[in-house]
């Protein structure tokens, strides 16, 4: 990809872009169309571009697959831990409103945030890592291993 | 907007226990992943599953007399929210789920070793956990849609185990994908069946499904979504001729995943079965009588003769057990298809009898590849005198597949004979026996080979580890136990086979 010129100043442009508008479908989810699972495809979205056009070496680089494996662990973490918390505190599992005991509404608000967090960094790891695999996978077996 | 304060009564730690039963596997495996210790991952896996176990046998002394709990997911109330629902039918499949996994963890630490790569460990163990939890969703959940997800989470997870048995065999590989094919075929039968229901009753809780069959009575929707869930749970099943995916699976997946799906994943699946046929569907619906009469009873007998005959001729053991897992869902099948009270009671045995008895088994097995590298009857030969403590434990799970008297395998026998007199059919009970004697041919050339040959000169020679042998003997033991006492097996069994006949109202 040395050669495609603009493709490589593009791409720079877009990634930035790209992660910050994950951002806004991530937390802007519960007022209008998305939340935790279309923000983490576009999140992956910007690693994966940049790994197409500056190869694998480069984005692995800036997002090591071991971090990567950590963090789809991580999300689903948040949200079972948002759940216990609410447990814990003597409600149901995921009732949110034991965020907010007194405003449930605002219970129910903060609840959603915070699971589809976890649901955001779950997917942004499990699509990456996906990327990483078939990118980087090994060769054929040659004959004398079958 | 005014504050508006919530009466709320706080809920105890024993309200909570049909979510804790899922939840503790469900958050151990990530954490497993992010802490990536591989000195942290059994201990963690361990106690997760004992933990579960525990709530396990909460959960069952609080149902067994018939009552029933309802969990409120995110306190919204069903049927619009996700419920969990237990009662003794599903709380004496948690407790065999758990237990199995608490007595497999402890063995499939020295196993896993020589078959899995030290660099998978961690990964293997919160798999393990997952696949966990997604069985014991399925039991737990009173959502029809929750029990599709569920099953995925556990099939998923099972795909991948299996398929670590790649570094012993390279054919795990295909084993595994040859399940992932036949698997995603069967959920997605599932989920269309699913949608059936929900076109025809606009709801996925089950009680409210149930409740909305029964007052619209059957039509052709229903019907249709019948149908496509026996199909994509038979595969789940391995009902007779939806099989072809196990033996391979069995076979070639690690020892330690062998025993925990033999003893669990298919007992699970037939659980889903009976949640499905007699709780959701009822059981005076003539479309499903005519089908358990006239396509699952069939095939039952059919799978307890020609699966047996299968394993007769098969010189792996695993394999050969593998086989007689087919034959022995068969006995299950046939107690659901008599579509009695003590056909069910006998098929709910059954599942439990035949869940320890190829745990038991198939911890031998596992011993075996450990010490000798195969399972093949060559490799095996001779090993009676070599292993005496784990052959002996074999042998005894043997006894039991066969159904000696003093064993689990003939109470459940028994019980199934017994039903099938009660409805006056005499062949199916002759049937009955008759399979068992091909379980005699091939137990018996196993004992065969195990004492009656020298052992290949090399073999390596000495027992198991301490760590594999005690839960194999916790196994062979539990084998005789539920022989002598059947208190627990037989009580629990007859009061969630009362709970799934009165139909829907076993739901409410």
């Amino acid at each position: 990809m040395r050669h495609h010129l603009i493709l490589r100043v593009v791409t720079k442009f877009l990634v930035g872009t790209i992660m910050l508008y994950a951002f806004y479908v991530q937390f802007h989810g519960d007022f209008s169309p998305g939340g935790g699972f279309q923000a983490g495809v576009i999140m992956a979205v910007a690693f994966i571009l940049y790994g197409v056009v500056f190869s694998l070496e480069q984005v692995q680089r800036v997002f090591p697959p071991w971090i990567v494996h950590k963090l789809a662990a991580l999300g689903v973490l948040v949200y079972g831990v948002t759940g216990l918390y609410s447990l814990l505190t003597g409600f149901n599992y995921l009732d949110y409103t034991a965020l907010s005991p007194h405003h449930p509404e605002h219970g129910q608000h903060y609840g959603i945030l915070l699971v589809e967090l976890g649901v955001g960094i779950t997917v942004t790891g499990v699509m990456v890592a996906i990327y990483y695999a078939f990118a980087a996978r090994n060769p054929i077996i040659s004959d004398e291993e079958w | 907007m005014e504050t508006e304060i919530l009466h709320h009564t706080r809920a105890s730690f024993q309200d909570h226990l049909p979510v804790l039963v899922i939840l503790v596997p469900f958050l151990a495996a990530p954490l497993m992943v992010l802490l990536g210790s591989r000195r942290l991952s059994w201990p963690i896996a361990f106690g997760a599953s004992v933990a579960a176990f525990g709530i396990a046998i909460l959960l069952l002394a609080k149902v067994i007399d018939g009552t029933e709990i309802s969990y409120h997911i995110g306190g919204w109330a069903p049927p619009l929210g996700i419920e969990y629902r237990v009662d003794a039918a599903n709380a004496f499949v948690l407790l065999l789920v758990t237990g199995i996994a608490a007595i497999v963890l402890p063995y499939a630490r020295e196993s896993i070793k020589t078959e899995v790569p030290v660099r998978h460990h961690t990964l293997f163990y919160a798999l393990f956990l997952l696949c966990l939890t997604g069985l014991l969703g399925v039991v737990v959940t009173g959502d029809a849609f929750n029990v599709f997800v569920f099953l995925e989470i556990s099939s998923l997870s099972t795909y991948v185990l299996i398929a670590q048995g790649s570094y012993r065999d390279k054919r795990a590989l295909t084993a595994a994908y040859d399940y992932l094919i036949m698997g995603t075929i069967g959920a997605t039968f599932f989920v269309i069946g699913l949608g059936l229901l929900y076109m025809a009753t606009g709801t996925l809780n089950m009680a409210d499904i149930a409740e909305r069959i029964a007052d619209q009575g059957g039509n052709r929707t229903v019907r249709a979504a019948f149908a496509f869930i026996v199909v994509g749970v038979g595969l789940k099943v391995a009902i007779y001729p939806l099989h072809l995916w196990l033996p391979n699976a069995y076979t070639y997946a690690p020892s330690a995943v062998t025993v925990f799906l033999a003893a669990t994943a298919t007992k699970v699946a037939v659980y889903v079965l009976l949640r499905f046929m007699f709780s959701i569907f009822q059981p005076a619906f003539l479309f499903e009588v005519n089908t358990l009469e006239f396509i699952i009873l069939p095939f039952a007998v059919l799978a307890m003769f020609a699966a047996s005959f299968i394993a007769i001729f098969q010189n792996d053991f695993k394999r050969m057990l593998a086989y007689s897992s087919i034959a022995q869902i068969g006995y299950i099948l046939l107690g659901i298809g008599l579509l009695s009270e003590a056909g069910l009671t006998a098929a709910i045995v059954h599942l439990f009898n035949h869940g320890i008895t190829k745990a038991a088994l198939f911890m031998g097995v596992g011993i075996y590849v450990l010490r000798s590298g195969g399972s093949f009857l060559d490799d095996i030969q001779g090993l009676g005198r070599v292993m005496p403590l784990t052959s002996a434990a074999v042998v005894i799970g043997g006894l039991s597949l066969i159904g000696v008297p003093g064993t689990a395998g003939f109470i459940s026998k028994w019980v199934l004979v017994q039903a099938a007199l009660e409805k006056g059919w005499w062949p199916v009970a002759l049937m009955i026996v008759a399979s068992s004697l091909l379980a005699v041919i091939y137990v018996w050339r196993v004992i065969e080979t195990l004492y009656t040959k020298p052992p290949a000169s090399d073999v390596i020679a000495g027992e198991a580890p301490l760590s594999m042998l005690v839960p194999l003997w916790i196994m062979a033991i539990a084998c005789v136990w539920f022989g002598l006492d059947t208190d627990l097996t037989i009580g629990a069994s007859q009061t969630a086979a009362q709970g799934l006949l009165s139909g829907s109202a076993g739901m409410r």
